[in-house]
């Protein structure tokens, strides 16, 4: 018998499991898009069938850090910048578990952003939703790797000089599986991508666009958003990686002119994820490695036993 | 200095070999019933530079490399000659003749490769002027050549091995047995008779005319050879290991070579990621799962793992690291031993963070403390770090086979079951309290986990202050509460180290003296041997190599200092950290200590600790010839 019997088990899964009444309120302003995040997650895992106890959020540090402070899951709010590495571990102590790692633009694609290439290059199964307002909030509203080019804030007065970072365009190149962009103003599209997301098998990066009235009022660019599925004039096909990049090329470049597109834009239907490959190399254990703690009649190697080429 | 011991060096260019060769002779010794212990040189270079090896072996226990030795084997550095490498190597060529001559001892053995080193370079190094003052036999042979003529000019190590052991009459039988075990085929063909043949050789053209033998011994155990690095490896395994994450650094790399090359056989997980501050946040993250996990590094890399560590810290995720120290600041010599990152393992990180802090002192112990190291930071919820450094790391010595032959412990500590989570203290909110703070419920500060899965067990672990819920908090008498129960692990972990298990720290020398030596970490087995020979000569002198550094062994540390009127404090740094340490836990025994310090980049010898001794607290008033500093006590 498993030692985690939350997992996997069958049942009518309620919303509000997630929001148990004595909770923490959240803290965010009024406004701010981090609550669309919040409403899709809630949405979306019930619906994909998780419960509560199966699902393992990770958080770094910022406003979208908090997160899972206001989800009622197991979670880890860890620091700014390495929700993935520490994700990505349980994942692979746990592979049953839904581990879902969540952060902010300057968590994710600035301090973070190492993790995030190579998280995407081992396309690690799991899902990554990075709440892109285009700032940090926490901090009170300086320029991150997404403002747009020009962006005035505290620590860049005279508008900076640097070209946002082409998050998606860069998690295709090093080889993230499952790529979209939706946005808190789209709850309906939201909760889709998430739940496509977390059953995609492999690594799936959505990039969330999140409205932070308190720091970017001026970012207007959130709405309107073109849903590019729903749109004829956006056909591609999404398993073709050329054509999701020159998608998703354009996109990145509208962003900052003031027409959203937003949608499903890559999805890799070959590559196996990085849990498979390893299993494949003989380098992941058949079962959870947790599992094996709670097992009484496992033989255990033994240091003993590696010996012989010592003598 | 006693000769019943051989100490043997090899000596050559890096990648040619010496490594395998010397780590077959010392087996071949071992089996003859040999104590043995290795000390590895090399430069931070990956091909050519000079290397060698030296194998000390006796019939009696050996702790230490020893002070210097007294046989030579030389091979020329194929890679400095070789004329379409542009490289300027200097006078790298001579080197594995030439390096420290100084140190081989009077009636020594000189072996040469005179294939391989010209006449005229040898020439320049007054080599027989040397020999006839210091007694040295010097035999120039053409093992290149010897080996040339079966076709097999890399196989010169192996010529070179069998004159050594023609000269040291030695029996061929456990060298053979080992090539055997190790080759097959023409390469064992070729290589088994270069062996016989340079043996008989040697044997047939030369009178043996040195003092230089093989000593004798007797095993009464199975003896297997491994390094620190093996020794921490295997107590990690033991303790049920199985996630290791890490990016290479050396000389923590042996480690992780060794747990890669082992875990997955073992379903277990080995990860290379993209930096250290990753490899420690995975480590935080397979523990917080559930997995019995490690990581480590060196200074530089340990220095990104920081943050991480505090992360374990503030969420209570057992975490195992390791920190094998090489000199510094920064990049500083990476393949040279230093003892200088003690104060940023104890010390680093953010906030009134606490970790513990073991320092083994020799591979026996490198073993027993990681396996503490495990069993402390899963019982208790807390990051351990076990200190070493490249000396430790690398070196091999003699084991009794059975010294392993132990139960594993895969416990998870305070970890609690689903059955157990049905009966926690969670009813008044229906929700699991992970951060339990009442100070009667957690009378040792431990309050037990839950993992990600398990039915009623959800909770959020969070890097801020948070409630007992473990949701982000602010209030002040929670951080009180919280704050002073992640203190009171600390306090229990005294108490159980103090109560329940032996002491880590290790006592040598006369029980009754005034006079002390203070060492820690690998320079224990120098002081060890310093101290019995100070006492062979008329001294009376006690020993302590401490192995807790945090928390601290105040009760044995100031029983130790009671008992001394001085001590000298032997350590491989320049700043004298230990002794500071020493100084903030117990500044009132600070008059009484003299530290002696060395970081020139190779560890102490045991006659250097000796001639300290005698300086400092021997009554002696000669200048130190070593290259060691001392530094008074305050006040002096
Ligand atoms: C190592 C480190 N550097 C800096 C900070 C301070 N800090 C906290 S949140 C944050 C930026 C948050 O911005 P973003 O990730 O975009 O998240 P948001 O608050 O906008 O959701 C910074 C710089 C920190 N906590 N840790
Ligand atoms: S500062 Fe911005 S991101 Fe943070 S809570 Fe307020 S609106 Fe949201």
């Amino acid at each position: 018998m498993s030692a985690f019997n939350a997992i996997g088990e069958e049942r009518e899964i309620d919303r509000d499991e997630f929001t148990p009444g004595n909770e923490p309120q959240p803290t965010w302003c009024p406004g701010c898009g981090d609550f669309g995040v919040l409403k899709a997650l809630k949405q979306a895992l019930p619906e994909v069938g998780r419960n509560p106890e199966e699902v393992l959020t990770v958080t770094g540090i910022g406003c979208s850090g908090k997160l899972n402070s206001y989800l009622d899951s197991y979670g880890f709010h860890t620091i700014h910048g390495r929700s993935l590495p520490v994700a990505r571990a349980a994942k692979l102590a746990n592979p049953e578990l839904e581990v879902v790692a969540a952060g902010g633009d300057g968590d994710g694609y600035g301090i973070g952003g190492n993790h995030l290439i190579h998280t995407a290059r081992e396309n690690h199964d799991m899902t990554y939703i990075v709440f892109n307002n285009e700032v940090f909030g926490l901090t009170k509203g300086q320029t991150s790797p997404t403002s747009p080019k020009g962006h005035k804030s505290k620590t860049q007065p005279s508008g900076s000089a640097k070209t946002p970072i082409r998050p998606l365009s860069q998690s295709l190149n090093a080889g993230a599986g499952y790529i979209a962009r939706t946005a808190a103003v789209n709850p309906n599209q939201a909760k889709e991508i998430i739940k496509e997301a977390i059953e995609y098998d492999g690594f799936a990066h959505i990039d969330f666009l999140t409205q932070c009235p308190t720091w970017n009022k001026d970012a207007k660019q959130y709405v309107p958003y073109i849903d590019i599925q729903e749109s004829d004039d956006y056909e591609h096909d999404t398993t073709d990686r050329e054509e999701a990049a020159r998608m998703m090329f354009e996109t990145e470049n509208k962003l900052y002119e003031g027409e959203v597109l937003t949608g499903r834009y890559y999805v890799d239907d070959e590559s196996p994820s990085y849990q498979a490959e390893k299993t494949a190399l003989g380098e992941m254990p058949d079962e959870p490695l947790v599992e094996r703690y709670f097992d009484d009649d496992y033989e255990w190697e033994r240091s003993y036993d590696l010996l012989e080429r010592h003598k | 200095m006693t000769d019943d011991e051989l100490i043997w060096r090899i000596a050559g260019g890096s990648g040619d070999g010496i490594d395998s060769t010397s780590q077959n002779f010392a087996k071949a010794l071992m089996r003859s019933g040999l104590d043995i212990f290795t000390h590895r040189h090399y430069p931070s270079r990956i091909r050519g530079g000079h290397t060698y090896v030296e194998i000390r072996a006796a019939g009696h226990e050996v702790q230490s490399r020893g002070d210097g030795y007294n046989f030579l084997l030389a091979l020329g550095d194929s890679f400095a000659r070789n004329p379409k490498e542009e490289a300027v190597y200097g006078d790298e060529e001579i080197k594995p003749l030439s390096e420290n001559l100084d140190e081989l001892r009077e009636g020594g053995v000189i072996v040469y490769d005179s294939g391989l080193l010209e006449e005229d370079d040898v020439a320049e190094l007054d080599l027989d002027e040397r020999a006839e003052e210091n007694d040295w036999h010097v035999f120039p042979i053409n093992l290149r050549g010897m080996a040339k003529e079966h076709g097999r000019e890399v196989m010169r190590n192996t010529a070179g091995v069998g004159v050594t052991a023609a000269l040291l009459e030695m029996d061929l039988e456990h060298i053979e047995n080992l090539m055997t075990d190790a080759m097959s085929g023409d390469v064992l063909e070729a290589n088994l008779s270069i062996l016989r043949d340079a043996y008989k050789m040697a044997q047939e053209e030369y009178e043996f005319e040195h003092d230089v033998r093989a000593p004798t011994g007797e095993h009464d155990e199975e003896q297997v050879l491994v390094s620190g690095s093996n020794a921490i490896a295997y107590g990690a395994i033991d303790e049920g290991c199985r996630f290791i994450a890490g990016y290479p650094m050396t000389p923590w790399t042996d480690v992780f070579t060794i747990m890669t090359q082992n875990l997955p056989k073992m379903g277990g997980i080995s990860e290379q990621v993209e930096d250290e501050i990753a490899a420690a946040a995975l480590a935080v993250g397979a523990s917080h799962a559930g997995a019995k996990a490690m990581s480590g590094s060196s200074g530089g890399g340990f220095a990104l793992m920081s943050e991480p560590l505090g992360l374990a810290e503030m969420t209570e995720t057992p975490l195992v690291l390791v920190e094998s120290m090489r000199a510094g600041p920064s990049t500083g010599m990476p393949t040279k031993p230093e003892q200088a990152d003690l104060e940023h393992v104890l010390y680093t990180s953010q906030g009134d963070s606490q970790r513990v802090v073991f320092a083994p002192g020799n591979i026996e112990e490198a073993y027993d403390q990681t396996r503490m190291a495990f069993h402390v930071a899963y019982e208790y919820q807390i990051p351990t770090i076990l200190i070493y450094d490249q000396k430790l790391s690398g070196e091999n010595k003699n084991v009794d086979e059975s010294f392993f032959d132990r139960e594993p412990n895969p416990t998870l500590g305070s970890t609690l079951t689903e059955e157990e989570l049905k009966e926690a203290a969670h009813e008044a909110s229906g929700k699991f309290m992970r951060f339990q703070s009442d100070p009667d419920e957690t009378e040792n500060g431990v309050s037990p986990r839950s993992l990600p899965g398990q039915k009623g067990g959800r909770y959020l672990a969070s890097g801020n202050e948070h409630w007992p819920s473990g949701h982000i908090a602010e209030d002040p008498d929670n951080r009180v509460l919280q704050m002073d129960r992640r203190k009171r692990k600390i306090e229990s972990i005294r108490r159980e180290l103090d109560e329940e298990h032996d002491s880590q720290q290790t006592y040598f020398g006369d029980e009754d003296a005034d006079l002390g030596i203070i060492t820690w970490g690998s320079q224990q087995g120098t002081v060890e041997e310093a101290v019995e020979r100070l006492n062979d000569n008329g001294h009376s002198v006690k020993g302590i190599g401490v192995s807790d550094m945090m928390p601290f062994p105040e009760g044995e540390m100031t029983e130790f200092l009671e008992s001394v009127d001085e001590a000298l404090v032997v350590e491989m740094n320049a700043s004298a950290q230990f002794r500071g340490l020493l100084q903030k836990e117990l500044g009132r025994y600070g008059p009484k200590l003299t530290s002696m310090l060395k970081y020139n980049g190779n560890p102490f010898e045991p006659g250097e600790i000796v001639e300290g001794f005698e300086i400092r607290l021997g009554g002696d008033s000669a200048e130190p010839t070593a290259q060691v500093r001392f530094e008074p006590a305050a006040g002096d």
